[in-house]
């Protein structure tokens, strides 16, 4: 693995996407949901939301690395909010 | 009641998600643990955090180069689009020419990329090019080494030339699956060319349009090999594409941690954009059947 040039907080972050898909792959079996419209007007289900509050998350941290530029942690706050509003609303 | 989604179908992805595994996913985690390290080579690797993303972020040579990405990509999307349907409203629709234009059409998507920017390179060239040569003789200052104007017109004639006959054919089977009635009940209202077109061809044709907008924005997007071989990026960096800036610094300067950081985020864009693509296809998809 030592060409991969692996780090503690990249295996982490890897961790941590690896076991939500996970997770979330285990909900959509256990618990089958019908898709519904939120305010984008597009139908999602929980992993498409999933993948919206990803992609936006790192969008997030690339903004508040560009804008703000120091104390990255709480950007991940930010995510949180985000990734709560996806749930709710989308 | 509405029916329930069943996700199971998805363990049926699990073998190409294997072969992906090896040729994407396994690459790009790597290029991730590259962005937040520096190395002098050697396999060996220093801790550098988020300071490449920073750096990259305020980096004005990527920013010049995303404009100059995006302007590539805006003006080959606004010509081949129209000249797509142009060209596929015009097609004769059965019959031996039909298939003669077909078959002419799809002979430029059989070629390779740098078999393409080879030809144009030699074909713009003043000294024994036929088009740069012409152009020469009937006074025009054509040279894409030297001027951005002709450079820029070189590359973009190229993609059209490349590309539209891909818009065409997809624009051509839209075309070919509206039913008769339609044109029909066009005529019986005296409905004009123009209405006949805004209203039965472009609706009907809106979900191949869109594949085909897709298709092109996304290999657009990515271009690499047929500017890089006319025009190297040159002339100065005004062709230098993100593609290509991003192999500069990643071969050329072996700046792995900064070229990795790029990659990231141009992946990033090149994902939002797909998604937002996917999803008004699917929708639109829907809103039809």
């Amino acid at each position: 693995m030592d060409w991969m040039a692996w780090t503690w907080p990249t295996a982490i972050f890897f961790a941590v996407i690896a076991s939500l898909l996970i997770t979330f792959t285990v909900l959509a079996i256990k618990f089958p949901e019908t898709p519904r419209t939120g305010i984008l007007r597009i139908e999602t289900t929980r992993g498409d939301r999933l993948f919206i509050t990803l992609l936006g998350s790192a969008f997030i941290n690339l903004a508040w690395l560009g804008i703000v530029g120091a104390q990255q942690p709480y950007a991940l706050i930010v995510c949180l909010i985000y990734a709560a509003a996806v749930f709710r609303w989308v | 009641m509405e029916k329930t989604v069943n996700q199971k179908a998805w363990f049926l992805v699990l073998p190409v998600l294997l072969l992906v595994a090896f040729s994407a996913v396994i690459p790009l985690m790597t290029v991730v643990n590259y962005s937040v390290q520096d190395t002098f080579g050697n396999n060996q690797f220093f801790w550098a955090g988020l300071g490449w993303f920073e750096k990259m972020l305020r980096s004005e040579r990527m920013w010049d180069a995303l404009g100059r990405q995006l302007m590539f990509s805006g003006i080959i999307l606004a010509i081949e689009i129209p000249l797509g349907i142009f060209v596929a409203l015009n097609m004769p629709k059965s019959g031996f020419w039909s298939s003669f234009c077909l078959v002419l059409m799809s002979l430029p998507l059989l070629i390779p990329w740098n078999v393409v920017g080879t030809i144009w390179q030699i074909f713009g060239r003043v000294d024994i090019g036929l088009l740069g040569y012409t152009l020469d003789a009937l006074g025009i200052n054509y040279n894409y080494t030297q001027d951005i104007l002709a450079a820029w017109v070189t590359i973009i004639v190229m993609d059209v030339w490349h590309w539209t006959s891909l818009v065409a054919l997809l624009a051509f089977a839209g075309l070919k699956s509206i039913p008769d009635a339609y044109y029909q009940a066009a005529k019986i209202d005296q409905a004009s060319r123009w209405k006949v077109f805004r209203f039965i061809e472009l609706p009907k044709m809106m979900g191949v349009l869109m594949i085909a907008i897709l298709l092109r924005f996304m290999d657009s997007f990515m271009i690499y090999t047929e500017p890089f071989v006319v025009t190297g990026g040159g002339p100065g960096n005004a062709t230098t594409l993100l593609s290509i800036d991003l192999v500069k610094m990643a071969l050329g300067q072996f700046d792995l941690g900064p070229a990795a950081a790029f990659s990231i985020m141009y992946f990033l864009v090149i994902l939002l954009i797909s998604w937002v693509f996917y999803t008004v296809m699917t929708n639109l998809d829907k809103r039809e059947g």
